[in-house]
């Protein structure tokens, strides 16, 4: 490894501007000027103002601000990392994991596990999957790492619960059967980007 | 000998124009990666003749392009690697291979150990210019082990070449796929070789020789050792874990004497079960190749051991009643010396029956020869000798390592090879054109060596009196022969036209008697031999041989004359340039031999260390104390090629080891491998501390594994012998004690991948006579076996296998291989 980066002392290079602020009363007379100003001017109406005015939308024109948690969610961003979800291929309703093993390798907590076997039909099969959720820094790794988009991170950031194994078996994680219409594809970490198209390149078929 | 052995002469080579030393006669590819020098090569493996499969390691060698894999080093050769040339035609080759090649990296056991991604990856494939229909390939299961996926397959050959060049089973090879026809255009706008290689990969796929679905070899699994995709895995391992979750743990196999080196590979059981267990069994297949054995016979620990008090205290009283301590070879030398010490201060007798014969014939030879140790070893044969002879030893069963040097003598140094056994071996007769094989009967080994004596010695070495024994086996005979000869006549014909008269010569075919005198060669007779037609195929054998080399094995060991035998094997040594390897019966009995005072009775109180007793130390789990199986401990093997090379332990192991009694008994280390050190230096071994004992290979192929034992040797006079003994021959209903190739012990049995049974085992036709089922009469004791065929031996002899500890078989057989029994139908 080279040591050059630290060996670079100059500090002062980087690009700051200066705010025009006024100058912080430095005698105790100035000091004294600054309060009678601030108080006679009535701001504090000014913000009482505000107040008033929200408190009137809300009451008569139903123009309310507070969300009533635990009743009502926000919505959270995409990229937002909570309790993972494993996704099911929308026409056949299979799962999309294909036991690769690719999560359990780059985590970095050590906190998945899965076993594997040869199946009947001469195929790969996860049979079990766990994420330990006491470990998980919800890095997203996994999520990044997934060739098949099968592990994402879902917008479940409750994580309460009266036993950790209430999350971390694969049943739990994956959707259920009968909400597969309502899954939604992932656009956080590590899905498609828009323009993952044109980066492919074309492989020729003799078909 | 040694001594004729040539020194390899050094050259200087030029590789992208730096110099670099290099081996005389050898392939450039092999030169580059001595030098640690990495020129691409897929289809090449060390040891074995090169295919051109891939046609990847293209250099350019003196402005030439040529495959580096098959030409060899010359004085001042420059060498180039990268060419602009070459870097196409190896883009345009790992283009071809990754046509059609399944897209489930994601699922296949090999990815992130795969060359097929290493060099795509390596040469910068990132996109695809070649196109063709794929074929439909169905994945196949060749044997109780072999799983083979063809549609992964890019046909590199490495299997089939290994398994023809050094396991010498030559179970697959090539077959026809019946793929598309490659577009014409191609052939002008692709690089050359990479259109070849094309050509012949659409073209074939890999499959059994024998014309069937399943392979009819000895499951060795060094065809899946060296797939460089996942076409070829062991059934057991399909998509059970991939390559990079498992810890490789160097170590030695168990079981046959040739300590292989191998890497056990573990990991957690399951997700619930966190404990370490084997997966499988690993090898450096570039220089070591396993045996099915080493390969297979991984899962014998002893699971769920912890320490029990009360065992250990009767475990204590046991020995200090002890009178003797019965064990076998499965035994590191560590716990040899273990055992001896305690012989040593408390005077309890050593019994073991697999290595006291060796040990005994061992001695003969040390007294006859003056050598503490016999002149070679495997790894020597396969790299020089050109012509090699085994005697007394069932190359299939009882030596591995044997078996696939005498193969790769004969496929790779253009070797001959004489193979001296009283059991016809179908698979070894064919391991080339040069190689005879003598079946003769029981009990002539001596007269073996007579004729080896007479065919090799120097005879001015040899005394007279043996020398005229040897020549009184000689008689000449007349014999009538009728040949044809071509005799030419000279005739006046008369012209009719012209009334000229002309002397013509005609050619006419006569038939004359001629009287020749034939040698006949008493002791080639005697031992099954045709002497004309013998003498003739012996000239071409041995001409221009250079380097002579004899394996012998237990058969010797266990001859009424083994004296006599090891007499005529130094014998040998002294007058001919034939240099000598023994094989150690099973594991460590060699280490076992030279450390060990055995002795020939067991008497009074007996503990048996994995074997009868009336108190049982038992790795296998049921006996009175449980102790680590091999791959739970580690410790120093004694190999046959007389290195000592160090094993580590792949499995925990919570209960009590040999050391731990022994520490009881008398003042010893408390640490198994602070015996490593004390090993006896008069017997070759060094003081050397076991945490530094190296255990690699070197890209040159060279062994750096732990130490090689001293051998001393002193000037003797030739040996005294007698002449044959026709006595120990035997006639009628014979039992030999053999294993099944890949069972060695109750180790190897309780492996689950390991599916030969015990049995007697007989040749086809032997079998039909004989039924499903026989008692095996042993004078007074008996035994019942289930008979099962051996396709590739021949004959009336049967093998009676030895394995399992718990039959005994040792002692029905007493002091020999051999046995006349009398078979009765159950």
């Amino acid at each position: 490894m080279s040591l050059e980066q630290f060996k670079n002392r100059q500090t002062g290079t980087q690009n700051y501007i200066l705010l025009d602020l006024e100058h912080a009363p430095k005698t105790s007379m100035e000091q004294f000027k600054r309060v009678i100003k601030r108080g006679v001017s009535l701001e504090l109406f000014v913000g009482l103002g505000v107040t008033f005015k929200a408190m009137v939308k809300a009451l008569f024109a139903k123009e309310m601000h507070t969300t009533k948690y635990p009743f009502e969610k926000l919505p959270i961003s995409p990229r937002y990392r909570a309790i993972h979800d494993m996704l099911r291929l929308l026409e056949s309703g299979n799962y999309r994991c294909i036991g690769c093993g690719l999560c359990e390798k780059i985590c970095i907590s050590n906190c998945i596990s899965m076993d594997t076997r040869y199946d009947e039909n001469q195929r790969k099969e996860v049979s079990e999957y766990t994420i330990n959720f006491g470990r998980c820094i919800f890095c997203g790794y996994c999520a990044e790492v997934c060739p098949e988009l099968a592990i994402v991170h879902g917008g479940r950031y409750e994580t309460a619960s009266e036993q950790r194994a209430s999350y971390s078996l694969f049943e739990d994680m994956l959707t259920p059967i009968d909400k597969l219409s309502l899954q939604q594809e992932y656009d956080g970490f590590g899905a498609i980007s828009p323009n993952a198209d044109e980066n492919i390149k074309k492989t020729p078929l003799a078909y | 000998m040694s001594e004729l052995q040539s020194i390899e002469k050094m050259i200087s080579i030029k590789i992208d124009g730096v110099e670099y030393q290099a081996k005389e006669g050898e392939y450039i590819l092999n030169a580059a990666r001595a030098n640690n020098i990495f020129i691409p090569a897929i289809c090449y493996l060390t040891r074995c003749s090169p295919t051109l499969a891939c046609r990847i390691c293209l250099v350019e060698a003196d402005g030439k392009q040529v495959y580096s894999c098959n030409s060899k080093v010359k004085e001042g050769m420059e060498i180039t690697i990268d060419t602009p040339n070459i870097l196409q035609e190896r883009r345009a080759i790992m283009e071809v291979y990754d046509v059609n090649h399944p897209l489930q990296c994601g699922v296949c056991d090999k990815s992130g150990a795969c060359e097929l991604q290493n060099y795509t990856l390596e040469l910068k494939v990132d996109s695809q210019s070649y196109a063709i229909p794929d074929t439909t390939r169905e994945v196949k299961n060749w044997s109780s082990v072999l799983h083979y996926d063809p549609g992964l397959c890019i046909v590199c050959e490495r299997c089939a070449t290994v398994c023809k060049d050094i396991v010498g089973d030559a179970a697959i090879d090539t077959a026809k796929r019946g793929g598309a026809e490659l577009d014409k255009n191609y052939k002008e706008t692709m690089p050359k070789d990479a259109y070849a290689m094309w050509n012949k990969l659409q073209k074939s796929v890999i499959a059994p020789t024998n014309g069937t679905e399943f392979t009819n070899c000895s499951d060795c699994g060094e065809c899946i050792a060296v797939c460089p995709v996942g076409a070829l895995t062991s059934r057991d391992f399909v998509y059970k874990s991939n390559a990079w979750e498992l810890k490789r743990i160097p170590a030695v196999s168990a079981h046959s004497s040739d300590g292989f080196q191998i890497y056990y590979e573990v990991k957690h059981t399951s997700i619930a079960d966190r404990e370490e267990k084997i997966y499988r069994v690993t090898n450096e297949w570039n220089y070591v190749s396993l045996d099915g054995a080493a390969r297979f016979a991984y899962d014998f620990e002893n699971r769920g051991v912890s320490k029990n008090k009360t065992a250990f205290d009767a475990t204590i009283e046991a020995f200090q009643k002890a009178k003797t301590i019965r064990f076998n070879s499965v035994i590191t030398n560590e716990e040899a010396l273990m055992l001896q010490t305690l012989k040593e201060k408390k005077g309890i007798k050593l019994y073991n029956l697999e290595v006291r014969a060796f040990q005994k014939f061992l001695r003969y030879y040390q007294n006859a020869s003056g050598r503490s140790l016999y002149t070679t070893d495997n790894d020597e044969i396969m790299k020089q000798s050109d012509f090699v002879i085994a005697v007394g030893v069932s190359l299939r069963n009882d030596a591995p390592g044997m078996k696939y040097a005498f193969n790769n003598v004969q496929k790779l140094n253009k070797g001959a090879g004489l193979y001296f056994h009283t059991i016809e071996d179908t698979l070894v007769s064919g391991f080339g054109k040069s190689v005879e094989s003598f079946v003769h009967k029981v009990g002539l080994e001596e007269a073996v060596f007579y004729l080896i004596l007479d065919l090799f010695a120097d005879k001015t070495k040899l005394p007279q009196a043996l020398k005229s024994y040897i020549d009184s086996f000689k008689t000449s005979q007349t014999k009538i022969i009728q040949e044809k000869v071509d005799k030419t006549i000279k005739e006046m014909v008369k012209d009719e036209k012209t009334g000229e008269e002309k002397e013509v010569t005609k050619k006419v075919k006569e038939t004359i008697e001629k009287q020749i005198t034939v040698e006949r060669n008493g002791l080639l007779e005697l031992l099954g031999g045709d002497s004309e037609k013998f003498a003739e195929s012996f000239k071409k054998m041995v001409n221009k041989k250079e380097h002579f080399s004899m394996m012998v094995g237990e058969d010797l060991y266990y001859h009424p004359k083994a004296e006599n035998i090891a007499k005529l094997i130094a014998l040998i040594e002294a007058t001919t340039s034939i240099d000598v390897v023994m094989n150690p019966p099973k594991a460590n009995a060699l280490g076992v031999a030279l450390i060990c005072d055995l002795d020939d009775e067991a008497s009074g109180y007996t503990i048996g260390y994995n074997e009868l007793g009336d108190f049982r130390l038992s790795a296998l789990g049921d006996g009175d104390l449980d102790m680590p199986a091999m791959n739970q401990q580690e410790g120093t093997f004694t190999t046959l090629s007389k290195r000592v090379v160090p094993t580590n332990a792949a499995l925990s192991y919570d209960g009590y080891e040999l050391g731990d009694i022994v520490k009881v008994l008398i003042d010893a280390p408390s640490q198994t491998i602070e015996w490593t050190a004390m090993l006896p230096e008069e017997k070759g071994y060094r003081a050397v501390e076991f945490d530094s004992l190296p255990n690699e290979y070197f890209n040159d192929g060279s062994e750096n594994r732990g130490y090689l034992l001293d051998e001393t040797s002193m000037e003797v006079a030739l040996p005294e012998v007698s002449q044959i003994d026709m006595s120990s021959v035997l006639e009628g209903e014979i039992v030999y004690r053999c294993n099944p190739a890949r069972q060695f012990s109750d180790f190897t049995d309780k492996s689950h991948e390991i599916f030969e049974p015990f049995g007697l085992y007989a040749s086809e036709a032997k079998v039909a006579t004989l039924g499903e089922k026989v008692e095996v009469v042993f004078g007074e004791k008996s035994i019942v076996l289930d008979v099962i065929v051996d396709h590739k031996m021949k004959g009336e002899i049967m093998k009676l296998s030895d394995f399992k500890y718990a039959q005994n078989v040792y002692e029905l057989f007493a002091e020999s291989r051999y046995k006349n029994v009398t078979i009765k139908k159950v």
